[in-house]
């Protein structure tokens, strides 16, 4: 059952051989070493694999490797362009939002996306928790997070 | 990694139906957020897969010149909510969609998927049932359509035979011009969970009187249903508190849920006969109705 896909990955073209039982998240684990992505239940209620598929955020434990043939997947590893964290990254560090870090880099691709959508828009606590609510936090308590997000936007208009 | 024996990848719909009819054991898989989990859980029944996942004409949200609206078996949630022609001509479908799971499963999940299923817990059941939705089938005899009140046949049983595909949904210009509606979802959490009780009401309001009313339940019955007795008696009455009274107490004698871990027949009982109140309440302010 293997297939020849050919995606980018966080900006680079990609062709290689899957299996088509495999999820995205083993795929981009195992046989790309893109350890940002953790399997936390792997029936997407944790949202701790959240990756970008033409950016659309997805859980990539639900998402079979060959559907990202032909795709634009995005993963934590991709977003930081330089040296310096990203600003959704800082304004977790800034708002204390990190705890354990195991659901940090779902949550950071969550974020992401929720701020590339809205960005300019006006939008409530209540949206922002909304659209979090895919991604669960053991820790925080979430208020941290969505003082991030919060600050990540102001930071951004 | 899945365990699944067989995977073939679906080019076209008829190509899905050629792929179904040569191996009959083999299941569609569209948005995965089910057929995954169920593998996940050792299900059985999934060893062979047919991927419709990338059939772009099974996605599309159409507004036809006769005022049908169609929206594609394979529109996810997220594609539902946000298009245009829904969120100007049913308002209401965005509603309750956008209840669904959390962002990452309505990114992914598709409206085909959830009415296949055949749960009554689906949460675009009730306000399809509302809007009297009718059901696009593709097999290898042709086309066929069917009232989605039909399709439900039992609990995970939909009227589809294994060589067919459900290509889309259509909804007519007089199931939803000059309606509004409400779709309201009872659960123990407020994202992320299944519905304890889904309610959904689509009204037609005109010089105080309600012309027309339709009220329908996922998880109040074995299938999502309607409530023929509570809409038969609220139909041209003048809205007051006495009408909601009147749609609370008669919704019951359509209704038949049940005991599950999720919640007690008596609890959803109460919630049902409690939703029917505020969901008919929201959806008359909608149509713009005055309540006396």
């Amino acid at each position: 059952m293997i297939r020849e896909i050919t995606f980018l990955i966080n900006g680079k073209e990609k062709t290689m051989m899957v299996d088509a039982r495999k999820a995205l998240a083993e795929v981009l684990r195992e046989q790309l070493g893109l350890i940002s992505i953790k399997q936390g239940c792997g029936v997407g209620e944790c949202g701790a694999c959240s990756v970008l598929v033409d950016d659309v955020l997805i859980d990539s434990c639900l998402y079979l490797a060959v559907w990202a043939d032909g795709k634009k997947v995005r993963t934590l590893e991709g977003e930081q362009k330089t040296d310096k964290l990203t600003e959704v990254q800082e304004a977790y560090v800034e708002n204390g939002a990190v705890q354990c870090g195991f659901c940090t880099p779902g949550f950071i691709m969550a974020s992401t996306s929720f701020i590339e959508k809205n960005k300019g828009k006006n939008v409530t606590r209540h949206d922002i928790r909304k659209e979090h609510a895919g991604n669960l936090c053991r820790c925080t308590g979430y208020k941290k997070i969505i003082d991030a997000v919060e600050t990540s936007m102001i930071n951004d208009n | 990694m899945y365990s699944f024996e067989s995977y073939e990848k679906a080019a076209s719909t008829i190509d899905a139906i050629r792929l179904l009819t040569i191996n009959p054991d083999a299941k569609l898989i569209a948005g995965g957020t089910e057929v995954l989990i169920s593998l996940h859980n050792g299900k059985k029944g999934l060893e062979h897969i047919v991927d419709i996942h990338d059939v772009t004409e099974l996605q599309n949200i159409s507004l036809s010149d006769n005022g049908n609206l169609n929206i594609g078996a394979g529109a996810t949630f997220t594609q539902i909510m946000n298009a245009k022609i829904i969120k100007k001509h049913l308002p209401v479908l965005s509603e309750a969609v956008g209840t669904v799971g959390g962002p990452q499963v309505r990114n992914v999940a598709t409206i085909g998927g959830n009415i296949c299923n055949g749960v009554t817990c689906a949460d675009s059941a009730p306000i399809l049932f509302a809007l009297n939705a009718v059901i696009n089938i593709e097999g290898p005899a042709g086309k066929k359509s069917t009232p989605i009140s039909d399709f439900y046949l039992g609990p995970g049983k939909v009227a589809l035979e294994q060589s067919e595909v459900m290509t889309s949904i259509t909804i007519s210009p007089d199931n939803y011009q000059g309606y509004s509606g409400h779709y309201r979802k009872y659960a123990m959490r407020n994202a992320m969970d299944i519905a304890t009780i889904g309610c959904a009401v689509s009204c037609k309001v005109n010089e105080g009187k309600l012309e027309d009313i339709r009220i329908a339940y996922g998880v109040a019955g074995p299938v999502p249903m309607r409530c023929p007795s509570a809409e038969g008696k609220a139909m041209n009455q003048t809205i007051d508190e006495g009408l909601f009274r009147i749609i609370a107490n008669s919704v019951l004698d359509d209704v038949n849920p049940r005991t599950s871990w999720r919640a007690s027949k008596d609890f959803r009982l109460q919630i049902i006969k409690e939703l029917a109140l505020r969901v008919t309440k929201k959806a008359i302010e909608r149509a713009g109705g005055v309540i006396k």
